[in-house]
């Protein structure tokens, strides 16, 4: 039986507080019937006895405290899912909206997922080979890992994004059983538009799931959106079996719609006005990737985030980074020199990397070398500091090298073409080409094994 | 039984209107799905209960059933190399029950009561025992005997003990007749509440050091058993690699491994090297003596704040059997984080950051649970704590790592630019400190000779006296130093390079035994040593530095393996012949 609560007591941004209402479960999902035949829908945030706190997804606007007529739906936030939903284009709530109809679910599944049981868990060792040389080599993506970029306004974190899809060859991985599930959390129409049409020209279109919740649309949402997204993800990867990366942008428009709700729900603010969970709600997203026994699919995430100001220890960037295995920084000085895709080495990781290098994955060499790699511009950095001080003239002759060095590094190594995809050989002989410049006493991180082999400076 | 139904839900907090009968922090059942919660706050008119699992789908109205007993775990056998979430819940039978992902209300026993443990009892009928005395011992792992100990509240008479044989966890193999004439069972296992500290007989001095094999813990910054250490760093700065490097090589017997808020990934890594990975000591695999807590980032934040007492509780179960024992807690961050996010569900008055106002007080509680004790049996054991800490924008001035500091005693910290430049461990030698030099340096003077110290001591210097050379170079570029100064740089160079980086993926390098590290310190010094007294002589630096012996001792933590000793001898004469020839 139905039974149908009319009016609300209370009317607070985009919460609203109704009294007098039993049965109610939490995190129930409400219907919400507008006098002028609207229907919205609704969470049960709080419950306190018959006094109940519903957060209205797609605003409270028009509301009145006499105008609704509210059900309960009986069942918590569900997505439905099917085989059928790839290729398809999702609201940020997870609805269809490219006119091709309802989705038939085959089931449904509760958005907010279950945690993975550790145990359950497979170490990720297979590398997915992206043809950029920088994350290669130096930080290498793994199947199953969340990587995520920390890029700024204005940087070209879309394009990097796209290239990496485009790119991404994961083995194992082929036509049949690889999708990409795109969600957009707060973005520019235009850019979404971008990333279809990227999608398009690459020949994936067919193999996406894209949740848009632009710019314009609710906020509340927008809190849904990932959520949507990764209960997707995951019966792809892990009922069908697929490999799917997972790509978020932007975080930071979700984490500023977080702290928005929880401000209109009188929370007590943790730092910089964000609630003091946004570390557990960033971690119930960014946990859901990974591989489980059992299962031959994987969710590897990419979430996309804009520093507020370029500042890393702003706590979204802090936060995130304290939950992903590593990052891939984005630099807006090399980006103003015109290098392509501007990546910050020093500050971006793998933590994953280790595992999935080396013999019988890439080539023997590859952790030595990155690690020499890493060091020997950390010494460029260090010798263009001293140079900004006592001018690039009186520096000794190995910091010269060391900054002739961080030019090619930078040229060759870093900048490559957004349509050119190099193979694991080329950036790793690429690497060693660029030490080959430096005297062979400096490089300290590998063996005399290797530089027999590979140090060779006549190149 | 009263009946006691849930009034209000919000988050993880759920509460009961009007008096209830519970007890503050008593253990209770919440819904008709039995989420475990734990009382914390009551007033007349309102109990208030935290839940440690997600209270999606519960209902005004659903039951809430007391147990009449804090929050407490199941010790006995079985709780090494098994995986436990952050209330002593075996992941592998949670598994075995609901599949890859953890469903809520799951009810399985802490520890399997099925299995058959081969007891040998230790008291005969008419003995009198009391507290803490141990009873019977088994076998856990082929390397840890399992020691049962009467609970510390119960003493008098055995009136009954069963023969020698195989047993059940929850057998009853002996009973003790108290004063008064109670009976009391004895099993092979016990109940103990998490949140109180296990008693002991006494606490002795943290005299003797935890050996790490890390060189740049054992020499420049040692913890000593029994003492507690943060490691505070930034992401990305190796804080979880360094505690897995001394969770693998630590010296103590059992390792307790709280995985803490950190990643599931992370989890299944650990799971998966420490199984194949091979003790050098006993040649049996790490999780012979590994016990791990796995409470990820994404599993109930309660239960997240509550697995750090579960670890320590387990902890001081095996320090009680005479055990040494480590626990590695990561992080230490999230348990704080965890308290915060409770804190405000409960709208309490927030201090600094938001964090409440007991921080420290938790903190410390935490911190003190570490020692080195004689125990109720009669025999010496210890709990060494080491904590990660996350601060919050990697800065240090942030609550929960300042607060860390003031009860720990021993400070590694992590360094951004060090970790960028790929230089592992990470630790700062300029940031970091030990306390427990007074302490432990007579173990090291007896152990490894007096030289020991004194070498480390001249190491801190050079590095000291690097660190006020490289403020100058910075300003003024290293041509304008004298030579001599120009030394210390290049030394320094190599005990940075040479000596504080190791390489934890190198077979050799990823344990160090203390008379390799005491080696490496005399090389090093005597080439400087040797290299001043020519520089004495106006033989300009660029003439030693030609030589390339600099370049050899970067590298000879890979050349000299572990069991090679001698060859530094060799090293020696040929920094003395090389030289010469420029002399």
């Amino acid at each position: 039986m139905l039974i149908e609560y009319v009016g609300v007591k209370e009317i607070n941004g985009s919460l609203i507080v109704m009294d007098g209402v039993t049965g109610v479960s939490n995190e129930e999902i409400v219907d919400i019937k507008l006098d002028n035949g609207t229907v919205r829908q609704g969470r049960v945030v709080q419950i306190e006895g018959e006094r109940i706190v519903v957060q209205v997804f797609e605003g409270t606007r028009n509301i009145s405290l006499s105008n609704t007529k509210t059900v309960l739906t009986g069942h918590p936030m569900e997505q439905p899912l099917s085989p059928e939903i790839i290729g398809r284009v999702l609201d940020g709530a997870g609805r269809p909206i490219d006119g091709l109809g309802e989705i038939f679910p085959e089931k449904r599944a509760n958005i907010n997922g279950t945690p993975i049981n550790p145990v359950s868990r497979v170490y990720p060792t297979n590398y997915i080979n992206t043809g950029i040389s920088t994350i290669d080599t130096l930080m290498t993506l793994i199947r199953g890992q969340k990587l995520p970029i920390f890029s700024g306004s204005g940087m070209k974190h879309n394009d990097l994004a796209v290239q990496i899809v485009r790119q991404a060859k994961i083995s194992g991985a082929n036509a049949n059983n690889f999708c990409v599930v795109f969600a957009a959390m707060g973005v520019q129409k235009d850019v979404a538009e971008y990333f279809r049409k990227s999608f398009e020209d690459s020949g994936v279109l067919s193999r996406v799931v894209m949740l848009l919740n632009l710019s314009n649309d609710p906020i509340i949402e927008r809190t849904l959106t990932p959520r949507c997204a990764l209960t997707i993800a995951e019966y792809l990867a892990f009922e069908l079996d697929m490999h799917v990366l997972v790509i978020m942008t932007d975080m930071t428009s979700y984490a500023e719609a977080l702290r928005e709700f929880s401000s209109s729900k009188g929370e007590i603010p943790g730092r910089k006005g964000y609630p003091g969970y946004l570390y557990s709600d960033l971690a119930s997203l960014y946990e859901r990737a990974g591989m489980i026994k059992g299962h031959s699919g994987s969710v590897t995430q990419i979430p996309i985030l804009t520093m507020p100001n370029d500042d890393i220890t702003h706590p979204i960037p802090d936060l995130t980074g304290y939950i992903t295995e590593g990052q891939i920084t984005l630099d807006r000085t090399l980006q103003g020199q015109g290098f392509y895709p501007p990546v910050s080495v020093l500050p971006s990781l793998s933590r994953l990397m280790k595992d999935g290098i080396g013999e019988g994955f890439t080539r023997a060499d590859h952790q030595p070398l990155a690690n020499q790699l890493f060091a020997s511009y950390a010494k460029v950095i260090d010798a263009r500091s001293l140079a900004s001080v006592i001018g690039e003239e009186e520096l000794s002759p190995i910091d010269k090298k060391y900054i002739e060095f961080g030019k090619l590094f930078e040229g060759r190594f870093v900048n490559q073409g957004f349509n050119e995809n190099r193979s694991i050989e080329e950036s790793l002989d690429l690497g060693w080409e660029l030490l080959s410049t430096l005297p062979r006493s400096e490089l300290d991180r590998v063996d005399d094994e290797l530089l027999d082999k590979f140090y060779n400076p006549q190149n | 039984m009263e009946n006691n139904v849930i009034y209000g839900i919000n988050g993880p907090v759920v509460t009961v209107q009007g008096p209830t009968d519970f007890e503050m922090m008593e253990m209770v059942y919440v819904g008709k799905d039995n989420l475990v919660g734990e009382i914390i706050g009551i007033t007349s008119e309102l109990t208030t209960i935290q839940v440690y699992e997600e209270t999606t789908g519960l209902k005004p109205g659903d039951p809430i059933r007391g147990t009449g007993a804090p929050m407490n775990v199941l010790l006995g056998p079985g709780i090494i190399d098994n995986i436990f979430d952050g209330i002593e819940r075996p992941l592998k039978a949670i598994e075995e029950q609901s599949g890859a992902f953890i469903s809520r209300g799951s009810q399985v026993n802490s520890l399997d009561d099925t299995r058959l443990w081969n007891v040998t009892l230790k008291v005969k009928v008419g003995d009198t025992v009391k507290g803490g005395q141990i009873y019977a011992t088994l076998p856990e792992t082929p390397i840890i005997e399992h020691r049962l100990m009467v609970p510390p509240a119960i003493s008098g008479k055995i009136t009954m003990v069963k023969p020698d044989g195989e047993y059940k966890l929850f057998d009853v193999i002996a009973t003790v007749e108290d004063d008064l004439g109670n009976q009391h069972n004895l099993t092979l296992c016990q109940k103990w509440p998490i949140r109180t500290s296990r008693p002991i007989a006494d606490r002795l001095s943290t005299s003797v050091p935890l050996i790490t094999g890390q060189r740049v813990i054992d020499t420049m910054f040692p913890v000593a058993k029994g003492g507690a250490a943060a490691i505070p760093g930034g992401f990305g700065t190796g804080k979880t690699m360094t505690q897995h490097q001394l969770a693998k090589w630590c010296d103590a017997d059992i390792i307790v491994y709280v995985g803490c808020g950190e990643r599931g990934n992370e989890m299944s890594q650990v799971l998966e090297e420490f199984s194949e990975l091979i003790d050098p000591k006993s040649n049996r695999p790490m999780t012979d003596r590994t016990v791990l807590i796995a409470n990820t980032s994404n599993m109930p934040v309660a239960a997240r704040e509550a697995s750090i007492y579960t670890g320590i509780t387990l902890a001081e179960y095996y320090r009680d059997m005479g055990y040494h024992v480590a626990i590695m807690a990561d992080s230490t961050s999230r348990w704080a984080e965890a308290l915060r996010e409770i804190s405000g569900r409960l709208e309490e008055m927030p201090a600094e950051e938001g964090f409440p106002a007991y921080l420290p007080s938790r903190l410390a509680e935490f911190y003190e649970r570490a020692g080195r004790v004689d125990t109720l049996s009669g025999s010496q054991g210890s709990v060494t704590i080491i904590g990660a800490v996350s601060p919050q924008g990697s800065d240090f001035s942030e609550p929960v790592t300042q607060n860390t500091k003031r009860f720990t005693r021993c400070f590694w910290a992590l360094d951004k630019s060090l970790a960028y430049a790929r230089h592992y461990p990470a630790i700062n030698w300029m940031d970091s400190y030990s306390e427990y030099f007074n302490d432990i340096d007579p173990w090291f003077i007896e152990n490894t000779g007096e030289d020991f110290v004194e070498y480390r001591n001249r190491i801190s210097a050079l590095l000291q006296e690097e660190s006020s050379l490289m403020e100058i170079v910075k300003l003024i570029g290293a041509d304008v130093l004298p030579d001599d100064q120009k030394l210390v740089i290049e030394i320094a160079r190599v005990i940075r390079v040479g000596f504080l980086q190791q390489n934890a993926f190198h077979a050799d390098d990823t344990f160090v035994p203390l008379e390799k590290q005491k080696l490496m310190m005399k090389v090093i010094l005597h080439l400087y040593d040797k290299s001043k007294e020519i520089i004495a002589e106006s033989i300009p630096i660029s003439k030693i530095t030609e030589l390339g012996l600099f370049e050899k001792l970067n590298k000879m933590k890979y050349d000299i393996p572990n069991n090679r000793l001698e060859m530094f001898d060799d090293y020696i004469d040929d920094i003395n012949n090389k030289l010469s020839t420029i002399m």
